[in-house]
């Protein structure tokens, strides 16, 4: 489901420091809006970084980003997500306070109103902000992300599977237009990736939510993916369909390395 | 065994009691309060009166700490703002109690806002460490500024309604309790909305609250305001029922003890703060009890004031030790088991 | 402007941040190895005090043994609250145990009334009482002993920190406790060795103050300065305990001198507000990055 229109994300030039060390140099792609862009790339690449970078923790020495044409590079994280950028993160970042319901209605803070003497008196817009979230919430996100029986658990008791799933639901909580997911499925089995592989396509199809995710798993970047950026070294080496990266004697080189094994593992891939 | 407590609606979900047997407690105990003066000796009234105070401010305290996760030792401080306030309200202008209570709250809030400007930048036990810095700021002024009274401070006049001075135990009664029972159903309610789910965001983990939308200097100023304000009203309290305010009045030590009943109650939860101030109130009394049972009584009691001090500590650390969740997590498992009986878990 | 008056007042207050610098070293030999902000530093040091009194003027024991054995007394205090109160509470937020410190505060000034009450009490003299000249200054002796005891301890600190085994060992604790493990550290006790080098160090401070100005069940005040000291200097440096000790020292001798006693504390803790503010890490201390 590709649209032909204009970049909803454009990362133009990003360079980000920290004191000597470059995490990123000259960071460049877009992400068309109804896609799925993977970025992939080996350990300390600088993915993380750059989905920072993107939320808005850090602040990049040069360069731009761009959402729906605006220039965010200087607006704060809270206000990026009001704007429509969602976000889960790589290790797992619940609230480990609260139950999996109001983690989940956490996402949903900065569309809502309530001020602090609403909130005192819990009368009139309270309440009425609150049935409004749990309605919207049961029905769209609970029911959508099949998490209905463990609603009111406190999230620490969780199994890491099941967080994720609450991660992500909070990230939808957001109201997102583009949905950056760090590593959905780090850590899961067969079973929990094909679960989340499926959450995610329809997210896309259901919400029409633009999809920005890192991932190792590289058969799920394969099979999902519209577009891919791989980083190496905080650069993007390349960028493509996954066919077209896959092939890419660069992208080879930073993940197997130089050598025999790297050149064994090409001509695997070409016999395949 | 808890069972038939079934939500047809989400709102009956999202209320505050929910079930049956909790509304019936309720109602109990708001027939008792309201009992309670008629019955109770002065003595009973006075530690009644007592505790109230201290719910007030432990609660504020509370949602400063155990639910921003912004460890103050300046609650006392704050109070002592609120105090003041009051006292100079009341000799110098005459205005009536309800706005002198108000003021005292809002003066105290200005003094936590501006403790909380930089705790964006400084974090953790650096804040404890600065609101320390900020209580002996504040002892200072009260101390060496004339309009405060000096070290000798100020005596208060009762507060009036219509012309009847609130000047026994049985009659402050009736201010302190509803004031306390409307600030602790404030607080309680801020939980339910997005503002309580915030606070606690920026406990547990407060950059990534920042990612998802939470101002982080907005929030903790809030969080600030709201636990100085609660303060400030204690103050007030405070000061209409002990008459009268000095600079000593408000030391560190009892900063620590609203720490201390918040840590013994239970960090983050309404009930905790609850039951908090009110064991850490009772204890001196159950000490003073206990010594005047004893054999050697009267030659005891030149202990109580170091034997106070050393419970004291070792409730804290006590509490820190072995229950952590304080005594509303104690509650919590007493609850459980009845709500499984008879069967175990 | 009376030169040779600030002077004095300045020779006095480094003297007497010689002292602060001991004390807050004892701090930083806990945060080193255990990341703990121990708020009871001044109870400690009041403790060591009062175990001293106890030897030399309750038990009449002759100075040479007395010393040694309230330090080595102040030393296993040192270890019995780590093993009771700190090592429970190991891998809880860092807020969990800063309170724990400051419980023990008050049972460390609750004990010391109940059993020496609140009074306040003389240590005996052991220090020459002749009195000091530098040029026309005049520096009271106790002062300048006191100050001299501090810097050769500091000196013997700050070398056994860069070259033994032990001190190399304590700063790999504290830096990551699990590498630290895997290489074969034992770490329980560090931590034990930790504390009680810091009760020994927090007596000796304690000895000399309380012999300067006598000793009370409200001592512990002195630790408010330590702490504005360790701040000021990094929680986790040596050097810094020292810089911090001297600078915080002479500030508070000028403040004494020149507003008044009562405004003593009053520029310590503006102090610790303005280097919160502007270099909340301190002069000297690592500065903690946040990942997200």
């Amino acid at each position: 489901m590709e649209t032909t229109s204009s970049p909803l994300l454009q990362v133009d030039g990003v360079t980000l420091a920290f004191g000597g060390v470059k995490a990123l140099t000259g960071v460049g792609f877009d992400v068309r809006p109804g896609s799925i862009t993977a970025v992939i790339g080996p350990n300390g690449a600088g993915k993380t970084s750059l989905f920072n970078t993107i939320s808005g923790f850090y602040k990049p020495a040069s360069g731009a980003i761009r959402f729906k044409g605006e220039d965010i590079t200087h607006v704060p994280a809270p206000q990026r997500a009001r704007m429509g950028l969602g976000r889960s993160f790589q290790n797992i970042a619940l609230f480990r306070g609260m139950t999996v319901l109001d983690n989940i209605k956490l996402g949903r803070h900065a569309h809502l109103k309530t001020n602090v003497l609403d909130a005192l008196f819990y009368i009139g817009r309270a309440r009425r902000e609150e049935a409004a979230l749990r309605r919207d919430v049961e029905e769209r996100i609970i029911d959508f992300l099949e998490i209905d029986h463990i609603r009111h658990a406190p999230v620490s008791a969780l199994s890491y599977g099941l967080q994720k799933r609450v991660e992500m639901a909070r990230a939808l909580a957001m109201q997102p237009q583009i949905l950056m997911l760090d590593e959905p499925v780090a850590g899961m089995n067969r079973e929990e990736t094909e679960d989340m592989a499926r959450f995610i396509l329809d997210v896309r199809e259901e919400w029409g939510v633009t999809v920005l995710m890192v991932e190792h798993d590289m058969g799920m970047v394969m099979d999902l993916s519209d577009h891919v950026v791989v980083l190496n070294f905080g650069q993007v080496i390349a960028q493509g369909t996954p066919a077209q990266v896959q092939a890419d004697p660069e992208v080879i080189r930073a993940y197997l390395g130089a050598g025999d094994v790297g050149d064994l593992r090409a001509k695997l891939q070409r016999a395949a | 065994m808890r069972i038939g407590t079934l939500k047809e609606t989400y709102t009956a979900d999202a209320a505050l009691f929910d079930s049956r047997t909790q509304k019936v407690w309720l109602a109990v105990a708001a027939a008792l309060l309201v009992l309670f003066p008629f019955m109770a000796s002065d003595y009973w009234l006075y530690l009644a009166c007592l505790v109230s105070i201290n719910v007030a401010s432990a609660t504020g305290l509370n949602i400063l700490t155990g639910y921003t996760g912004l460890v103050s030792l300046g609650q006392a401080a704050f109070m002592g703002l609120g105090a003041y306030t009051v006292a100079v309200l009341e000799t110098k202008v005459g205005t009536p109690f309800v706005l002198n209570l108000l003021a005292g709250g809002f003066v105290a809030m200005l003094g936590g806002l501006i403790v909380g400007i930089p705790s964006l930048r400084v974090k953790g036990l650096y804040l404890a460490i600065a609101t320390i810095a900020a209580s002996f700021i504040a002892h200072f002024i009260f101390a060496n500024w004339k309009f405060t009274g000096g070290t000798g401070g100020l005596s208060v006049p009762p507060a009036t309604l219509f012309g009847l001075p609130l000047d026994t135990s049985f009659r402050l009664y009736w201010l302190i309790v509803p004031v306390t029972v409307l600030m602790l159903l404030g607080a309680a309610n801020l939980f339910r909305t997005r503002v309580g789910r915030a606070f606690i965001a920026i406990r547990d983990r407060d950059i990534s609250a920042e990612v998802l939308g939470i101002p982080l200097l907005r929030y903790k100023l809030l969080s600030f305001g709201l636990s100085s304000f609660y303060a400030g009203v204690a103050g007030g309290l405070w000061a209409y029922f002990f008459r009268v305010v000095t600079p000593e009045s408000f030391p560190l030590l009892m900063s620590i003890f609203f720490l201390a009943a918040i840590i013994v109650g239970g960090m983050g939860s309404i009930l905790g703060g609850i039951l908090g101030a009110v064991f850490m109130t009772m204890v001196p009394e159950l000490l003073k009890l206990v010594v005047d049972l004893l054999p050697g009584g009267s030659e005891l009691t030149v202990f109580l004031s170091p034997v106070r001090t050393v419970i004291f500590g070792l409730l804290i650390i006590g509490f820190l030790v072995f229950e952590p969740h304080g005594l509303a997590e104690v509650w919590r498992r007493i609850r459980r088991f009845f709500h499984l009986w008879p069967f175990r878990n | 402007m009376d030169w040779a008056y600030l002077f004095e007042i300045s020779l006095t207050g480094i003297a007497g941040g010689g002292l602060y610098a001991l004390a807050a070293l004892a701090f930083v030999m806990v945060y080193k190895a255990t990341r703990v902000v121990n708020i009871a530093i001044g109870e400690m040091l009041m403790a060591g005090a009062y175990l001293f009194f106890t030897f030399a003027s309750m038990f009449a024991l002759p100075l040479w043994l007395a010393i040694p054995a309230a330090v080595l007394g102040a030393g296993l205090l040192g270890a019995v609250i780590e093993r009771t109160m700190i090592r429970p509470l190991l891998g809880e937020p860092p807020i969990s145990v800063f309170m724990v410190t400051v419980g023990l505060a008050s049972v460390l000034v609750g004990l010391v009334e109940m059993i020496w009450t609140a009074d306040q009490r003389r240590l005996p003299d052991f220090m020459p009482t002749k009195p000091i000249m530098i040029g026309d200054a005049f520096l009271a002796p106790k002062v300048f002993w006191g100050a001299m005891i501090a810097v050769v301890f500091i000196a013997a600190v700050l070398l056994v920190f860069r070259f033994w085994r032990g001190g190399v060992a304590l700063r790999a604790t504290a830096s990551d406790q699990a590498a630290a493990y895997s290489v074969g550290i034992n770490v329980p006790r560090v931590f034990s060795l930790a504390w009680v080098a810091s009760g020994m160090l927090a007596a000796i401070s304690g000895i000399i103050v309380g012999s300067i100005g006598g000793i009370s069940s409200s001592m512990g005040v002195f630790g408010l300065s330590v702490l504005v000291v360790v701040i000021v200097g990094g929680l986790d440096s040596v050097l810094g305990a020292l810089i911090g000790g001297l600078l915080i020292g002479l500030i508070e001798a000028l403040a004494g001198a020149y507003l008044g006693g009562e405004y003593k504390l009053l520029a310590t803790f503006i102090v610790l507000v303005a280097v919160l503010l502007v270099r909340p890490y301190g002069l000297f201390g690592t500065h903690e990055i946040e990942r997200l």
